[in-house]
């Protein structure tokens, strides 16, 4: 089974339809990028996903080992984290209180699991820095550390790169490979980046006011929609 | 000046003050934290008035404990603040400007159509500064008072890592599976509370002086959130007890002079945080 079906979904903002006609499924490990224009419903689709705002219409399944809350987030940066006094350490274990149910304060396990992530993303060396004093790609990878606090399977992405300099983007690309295709985390990425999408993605979502396409990379590029969509854009085929 | 001290504090409304006095700061300065990170500063602000309002209330009702009216009313507005914020077609800073000043002219216009005392504008002064109070207190009051103290820091302490996660990023929290809005709400009623003990200590007008500076000075220090909210609370405490000290040895009005005293610390930890950075 799939760990993500959306089935005949409908998303809207106060009984107004955004987005009708959504139907796709992501399974392990895949590397899935939602594009589309602006005010397309991307981040309602996001917040759909997350459980956050109920579809108006059909349905959307979790399953294979993906429960509803086991998907890790990273959102868009908001103003009031760019001044927030708080040390790296405080921020990645953060992540893991979704799953601790009533307990008041960290055990020997979650601080564990926010040590491994950390050393994984390479931010070990600054557990004990103010998060405000990193830099943008530093902040990101503090941000996806904690992500992978709460989960194991998932990552959804919201704009990752936004506001990054060309080096940062680059890494922050890296870095999200080597999670998918190492640890077999599933991705699911919000860009505007249409270019990275087609150098990373294993699959495309492309959306409208209807889904205009879902498939494979490959197919993406023989589509239509794909063609047209990257030539507005001015992207080229990396990969 | 010691023997002075000594002196004073034989009697027991004095002693009642000081305890009162260190236990709000201490609350307060815990939750101003959170408030001013989650840029809910003037919600304390507006809920003050409400305060003071309802205070006009209860004194015209003549009931036997004001905190008993003020408390649950307080806490009404709170709740309703806090959900106009999250509602996009009400702007929320109008609406708490709108609430604060609406309630100041309500309970001034009560107070001077139904109130029996013959000191009106004493009564307004002190309602709003503060000034004798604090030493007026019943013992009600006093173990009100501490029974909440408790209750706040034991509330802070279960919840400390939740509400760091909520303050930080509230989406994130919510995606992973966290009842947000829940712990807001916790956080509206617990500062709706901690603004009506404060009134007896340093008016409605001067309470938001106690909820934000603490939480400033030590943002100008400290890197961390368990840094800030320590450094805080111990702000907090000094200043309110030395303010009280001060406040009995030179005769000056106890709410005054403890914002000043903040006030001090405040510049003192701006200048050192400035220091340190260049350093």
């Amino acid at each position: 089974m799939a760990q993500l079906i959306c089935r005949d979904v409908v998303l809207g903002y106060e009984g107004k339809a955004v987005v009708q006609h959504l139907n796709f499924e992501v399974n392990q490990g895949d590397y899935l990028c939602i594009v589309g224009e602006n005010g397309s419903g991307k981040s309602t689709l996001i917040k759909a996903l997350l459980q956050l705002k109920k579809p108006m219409a059909g349905e959307i399944l979790s399953g294979d080992g993906l429960e509803a809350d086991g998907i890790g987030y990273l959102p868009q940066q908001t103003i009031v984290q760019r001044d927030f006094p708080a040390s790296v350490q405080e921020i990645v274990r953060s992540g893991c209180l979704g799953r601790f149910g009533w307990r008041p304060f960290y055990g020997k396990a979650e601080k564990a699991v926010a040590e491994e992530n950390m050393e994984k993303l390479g931010i070990t060396h600054l557990a004990k820095r103010c998060y405000r004093e990193l830099s943008g790609g530093q902040q990101q990878r503090v941000l996806l550390a904690r992500a992978l606090c709460a989960t194991k399977y998932m990552l959804l992405l919201d704009e990752p790169v936004a506001g990054l300099d060309p080096v940062a983007i680059q890494e922050m690309y890296d870095l999200l490979e080597r999670l998918n295709q190492e640890e077999k985390i599933t991705i699911i990425m919000v860009s505007h980046d249409i270019r990275a999408a087609l150098t990373y993605a294993s699959h495309i979502l492309h959306i409208s006011e209807e889904p205009l396409f879902f498939g494979t990379k490959e197919d993406y590029l023989k589509s239509e929609i794909g063609r047209s969509y990257l030539s507005v854009t001015g992207g080229k085929r990396h990969a | 000046m010691l023997e002075m001290l000594m002196m004073y504090f034989q009697y027991p409304f004095v002693r009642y003050a000081m305890l009162v006095g260190v236990l709000i700061a201490l609350s307060s300065s815990l939750l101003g934290v959170s408030l001013v990170l989650k840029r809910f500063s003037f919600i304390g602000d507006g809920l003050s008035h409400v305060a003071f309002g309802a205070m006009a209330i209860a004194t015209v009702l003549d009931v036997a404990s004001d905190t008993m009216v003020v408390l649950p009313i307080t806490i009404l507005s709170a709740i309703l603040l806090l959900h106009t914020g999250q509602n996009a077609k009400l702007k929320g800073d109008a609406v708490i400007a709108m609430i604060s000043v609406g309630a100041l002219a309500l309970g001034y216009l009560f107070l001077n159509l139904f109130s029996k005392s013959a000191n009106l504008t004493g009564d307004v002064c002190s309602t709003l500064f503060g000034s004798t109070a604090i030493l007026t207190l019943s013992l009600l009051d006093v173990w009100l008072c501490v029974v909440m103290s408790i209750l706040v820091l034991l509330i802070f302490t279960f919840f400390y890592h939740r509400i760091f996660a909520v303050t930080f990023d509230e989406t994130f929290a919510k995606a992973t599976g966290m009842k947000v809005n829940r712990y807001n709400l916790l956080i509206a009623i617990v500062t709706a509370s901690v603004i009506v003990l404060a009134m007896k200590l340093v008016g409605s007008l001067l309470i938001s002086a106690l909820i934000i500076f603490p939480a400033l000075s030590s943002m100008r220090l400290f890197k961390s959130f368990y840094g800030v909210i320590l450094s805080s609370a111990v702000c907090s405490v000094f200043c309110a007890f030395f303010g009280i000290l001060l406040s009995i040895l030179a005769s000056t009005p106890v709410g005054a002079t403890i914002v000043c005293m903040n006030i001090l610390v405040f510049a003192l930890c701006s200048l050192l945080g400035a220091c340190l950075k260049r350093g």
